[in-house]
């Protein structure tokens, strides 16, 4: 297991001009990124839907490199997406899994049969020509320049230190730092995509 | 006995085209076959298929977000499920959207078995989502007038398919 913000540091020298959904890293890949302009910070607009929504950006954007931090929850919320994913195969899409083996902004519960769950096999099973799994960083590191460089779909599931939150949500500390609809017009404006 | 009017495969297809239409993201319902036949045909169209109707919509979301214009085409049912992702990936993210939703269970007349038809007005009011009926050919400029409405509002804008396209009978 590693930080998940380690990981998004090393992440960070590699990423060039992808556009990032960091889904709920958001708020370290928000201090680390920068090219906040390419980054799509939404938060947690509904639970299970970043990979879908990473999916049709790469759909809409194909020259454009489009990676996504998922996260274990949202996808076992959400198996089905990877069949969709797997089916159209976009090159330019990169689909990372940060496992914490819980649910951390409820208190940590874990997800079902949070230990023995290999995601790598879920993905493959479901057509991803590429699937990979990490538990170690330095293997991650040494290894992540070349799967940003093999045309996607690229599947990486990466078991991370659970970042328990226990404080009810009214009272945590806000991370974003423009609203989702800014987030999205930055990101239009950057790509000249016309509103 | 005169003959009943319908809502054409074609003259739907028409209207996405129409609308500039680029991505049609769907999970079939029971009589949409023959659209689906001619969506395949259309060049322009990329279908995405999905198996949970809450997914449409945030994959919808993210081509939106793009620059392209998708149409989510689901059943009521379905719709009801996707209540979180219409909340969250559509109206948080002020996405312009026009879902095509098959209206299971409606009859003009208003008495139904089907609970699904029961509670689909019902749930796009909870959500303040506005809604046009199309039960034939003659009602099909609602659909422009959705995506017209769906542009100018940032909003979701839902068609009600009284009638799913007499998808089996050809």
């Amino acid at each position: 297991m590693f930080h998940t913000a380690d990981m998004l540091k090393i992440f960070q020298q590699y990423r060039g001009d992808a556009i990032v959904v960091p889904g709920r890293s958001g708020r370290h890949w928000t201090e680390i990124s920068t090219r906040p302009e390419l980054d799509v910070p939404l938060g947690d607009p509904a639970m299970g839907g970043h990979a879908s929504f990473a999916f049709g950006l790469a759909m809409a954007l194909p020259d454009r490199k489009v990676v996504v931090f998922d996260s274990e929850g949202d996808l076992l919320m959400s198996l089905g997406t990877l069949a969709t994913i797997a089916e159209h195969a976009p090159r330019n899409f990169y689909h990372f899994l940060l496992d914490n083996e819980c649910y951390a902004t409820t208190g940590g519960q874990p997800v079902p049969n949070a230990r023995n769950i290999a995601y790598d096999a879920i993905a493959r099973g479901a057509g991803y020509q590429q699937a990979f799994a990490f538990d170690r960083l330095e293997e991650l590191a040494i290894n992540l320049s070349g799967l940003l460089a093999r045309p996607g779909p690229v599947f990486v599931a990466m078991k991370v230190v659970p970042e328990i939150q226990n404080e009810p949500i009214g009272r945590r500390r806000r991370w974003q730092k423009r609203s989702r609809e800014q987030v999205l017009k930055d990101l239009r404006d950057a790509l000249g995509i016309a509103t | 006995m005169t003959e009943q009017a319908i809502l054409s495969p074609e003259t739907v297809l028409a209207e996405m085209k129409k609308n500039g239409v680029t991505h049609v993201v769907w999970l079939p319902d029971s009589e949409t076959n023959w659209l689906y036949l001619l969506m395949k045909a259309e060049p322009s169209l990329t279908l995405i298929a999905v198996s949970r109707e809450g997914l449409a919509l945030s994959a919808a979301a993210g081509l939106s977000a793009g620059g392209k214009t998708p149409i989510v085409l689901i059943q009521n049912t379905g719709m009801m499920e996707s209540g979180d992702s219409l909340r969250g990936w559509v109206l948080g993210l002020n996405i312009p959207l026009v879902l095509l939703v098959g209206y299971r269970g409606w009859t003009r007349h208003g008495v139904t078995q089907d609970t699904a038809a029961t509670y689909t007005e019902r749930f796009l009011n909870a959500f303040g989502v506005n809604y046009y009926l199309v039960e034939n050919d003659a009602d099909a400029p609602r659909i422009s007038v959705a995506f017209e409405e769906a542009r100018k509002s940032r909003r979701p804008v839902a068609m009600l398919v009284g009638d799913e396209y007499h998808g089996f009978n050809r």
